[in-house]
């Protein structure tokens, strides 16, 4: 059976998820703060209000710990909410009901309820919108055991994933880094799944592994196709989740390269590089490598304004060229 | 008993007798004492496996504030859903818990309602519609607002009940939900559970208005007074916010104004309150005293009929220490069980 493959921007996948797990399931439906008829601050539920109603496309006060808990709430008592932040940096007005209730609700009660919640954060930096709506705050949340939490980083992905996070009976967050909602690729039409917990490989290389995640993806493939014309053949793992990490993906690769490179938009320190490095330490993928592993992420800052200084921040192609090069190089 | 004067339903036939004496048969009222003495006695069982070092960790305890939980769930099914709070081992009895699998929770066994996993502070009873006592102070309050928003959604018919104390009512959560649940016009009830102090700080240092009910003047739901120690009048309170909550009318904010004769923890050393306080709310104000006393003067209990009640209570809780000592301890092995929803 053919299924119909269109190219539809990373937004309008997440749309088109959203839309065919509320037709699906009557239980599922939306929250958020301008979801309804403005669609959105990014324009994600665009027009879903109309076909679906202020019911199931439900505007919340700007309330986020408020709005969080009810979704919560919701999710322990036979709802699936599907609820929006506006900005991923708002995360931090709701951690109490993320992480005390959502994450240890099953737990704490002993596996007697299971909290099916899904949040999507709109995430990361190159909009100008300055600190406090440009941060990367996904390590945050994947340190906490209870939460899955997803970077898809392509449209395809992101309507898989999402509509896997639908099906999941545990909170899955998912980080949506805004400059990739205008992004397009092909998505196939109706229902399909893309696993929470898998890696993919998305490039096949031999000299060195890159693990990059959400858009720094996108730049380190296209770090990897200049590096190509001068014969350093990269390897790149799009890591889509970073709770649970697919650690045996990277590890595997590890051992083919030898190498590692970690790039990720969120601050370096503490960080899910720190992590990846962790997992390719502990393993016997450590006694493969001929080299230290390099780590590419945020610098030690808030989110500046200025653009040639946000641009300064996040790692760019040209940085991961270079990083690339010198590791593949042994200059190391 | 011969001279006990039937309850009856009918508000004509004893237009003089407090609300619950007329909405509630004798047997009735006579389990809601039973469950008086549970809730007490339970608490002091705690706190004596506590003091014996047969439980760890801490506890909080709601002693005095037991007719303030009864009369709330008096008017809710087993399928109306609550959020308790730290202080939450009587809402637990009142919506119907045993106490043999709550004791066993707070000695970590394996038979206990969360498995050893929760505690005092995570008591639940989700087959009773007990969604949990919480440890964040206003935790519960959006948790329950999300599932009155499903009752509203899946229309159950239900109601949620939010329990809370005072030192809630200044968290942001509280008047998010508070806000939340008006403008959705959803079946839920809130109930601040004043007993005067948040830790040792009291309402009047804390709290720029005199009641923590003029709160819901601020969204447009009624803000509802009750002697929190008078079962009657706090059934008569739920009652009415149920009814209104199931008839689509919204939100109520109930403030029952009780006291805790313990300390907030097992670390409290009662320094902002005087003895003289205590000892006053627990001569003259008693809620199983005061319930007691109502049930003798309308028949519908002797002295020999609470006796009975204490001997059945003290036996009851002797088997649910007896059952929770016996209990297994959770594996090791085990550790990592329920964080995920195990997949088959």
């Amino acid at each position: 059976m053919d299924v119909a493959v269109r190219e539809l921007s990373y937004a309008q996948a997440i749309q088109e998820a959203m839309a065919i797990a509320m037709e699906q399931d009557e239980r599922v439906f939306l929250m958020g703060e301008d979801i309804g008829v403005y669609g959105g601050a990014f324009q994600v539920t665009g027009d879903l209000v109309e076909r679906f109603g202020s019911e199931r496309v439900m505007d919340t006060p700007i309330s986020e710990l408020g709005g969080a808990g009810v979704a919560v709430g919701a999710a322990l008592t036979g709802l699936r909410p599907i609820f929006e932040f506006q900005f991923s940096d708002f995360a931090t007005l709701a951690m109490e009901q993320i992480v005390n209730q959502a994450a240890k609700m099953r737990f704490m009660l002993g596996g007697e309820v299971s909290v099916p919640v899904v949040m999507r954060f709109p995430a990361g930096s190159g909009t100008g919108a300055a600190a406090q709506h440009s941060q990367s705050l996904e390590a945050w949340l994947g340190h906490v055991p209870g939460l899955k939490v997803i970077q898809p980083a392509t449209p395809h992905d992101v309507k898989g994933m999402l509509l896997a996070a639908v099906a999941d009976p545990d909170p899955v967050m998912i980080f949506e880094h805004k400059l990739l909602y205008k992004m397009k690729g092909p998505v196939p039409e109706g229902h399909y799944t893309v696993p929470i917990g898998k890696a993919d490989v998305r490039r096949q290389g031999r000299d060195l592994t890159i693990v990059a995640t959400s858009i720094m993806v996108h730049k380190a493939l296209e770090a990897a196709a200049a590096l190509q014309a001068e014969g350093i053949d990269i390897e790149v793992i799009d890591l889509r989740t970073v709770r649970p990490m697919d650690k045996q993906t990277i590890i595997d690769s590890v051992k083919k390269t030898s190498r590692l490179l970690c790039v990720y938009e969120a601050v370096k320190t503490l960080g899910i590089g720190a992590e990846i490095s962790a997992v390719v330490a502990e393993s016997d993928a450590f006694d493969y490598l001929d080299a230290p592993i390099v780590r590419l992420g945020g610098a030690e800052v808030p989110i500046p304004y200025n653009p040639e200084l946000e641009k300064a921040t996040v790692p760019q192609v040209p940085d991961i060229i270079a990083a690339a090069r010198d590791l593949a190089k042994g200059k190391r | 008993m011969a001279n006990a004067r039937k309850a009856a339903n009918s508000d004509a036939a004893q237009p003089n007798l407090p609300f619950a004496f007329r909405k509630y048969t004798a047997e009735q009222l006579r389990q809601v004492l039973h469950k008086m003495y549970l809730i007490r006695r339970f608490e002091e069982g705690a706190e004596d496996a506590y003091t014996r070092g047969l439980i760890h960790g801490t506890m909080h305890l709601s002693i005095g504030q037991e007719a303030s939980a009864m009369g709330i769930c008096m008017p809710l099914t087993d399928q109306d859903q609550i959020t308790s709070t730290h202080r939450g081992h009587g809402h637990c009895i009142a919506k119907g818990a045993d106490v043999k699998r709550m004791f066993a929770e707070f000695f970590g066994k394996t038979t206990g309602y969360c498995k050893g996993r929760g505690g005092s502070m995570h008591i639940a009873d989700v087959t009773k519609g007990n969604l949990g006592a919480n440890g964040i102070v206003a935790g519960g309050i959006p948790i329950a607002v999300g599932a009155a928003l499903a009752a509203k959604k899946l229309k159950t018919g239900n109601v949620a009940i939010s329990f809370f104390g005072d030192g809630a009512n200044n968290e942001g959560a509280f008047h998010e939900a508070l806000n939340m649940a008006a403008v959705w016009k959803l079946p839920v009830i809130f109930v601040c559970e004043n007993n005067g102090y948040g830790m040792s700080t009291s309402t009047e240092r804390s709290t720029a208005v005199k009641n923590i009910a003029d709160r819901a003047s601020a969204y447009a739901m009624p803000g509802v007074i009750v002697d929190g120690n008078n079962f009657s009048e706090v059934a008569e309170a739920a009652d009415a916010a149920v009814e209104r909550a199931r008839a689509g009318e919204g939100p109520t904010l109930i403030e029952s104004k009780t006291y805790r004769y313990r300390g907030h923890s097992k670390s409290d050393r009662n320094r902002y309150r005087t003895k003289e306080e205590i000892e006053d709310w627990m001569a003259n104000r008693d809620p199983i005293a005061l319930f007691e006393a109502e049930l003798k003067e309308f028949g519908i209990i002797d002295d020999a009929g609470i006796e009975a009640v204490r001997e059945a209570v003290k036996k009851e809780i002797a088997d649910g220490i007896e059952f929770a000592k016996e209990s297994p301890s959770p594996e090791i092995c085990d550790l990592e069980n329920y964080v995920y929803t195990e997949v088959a």
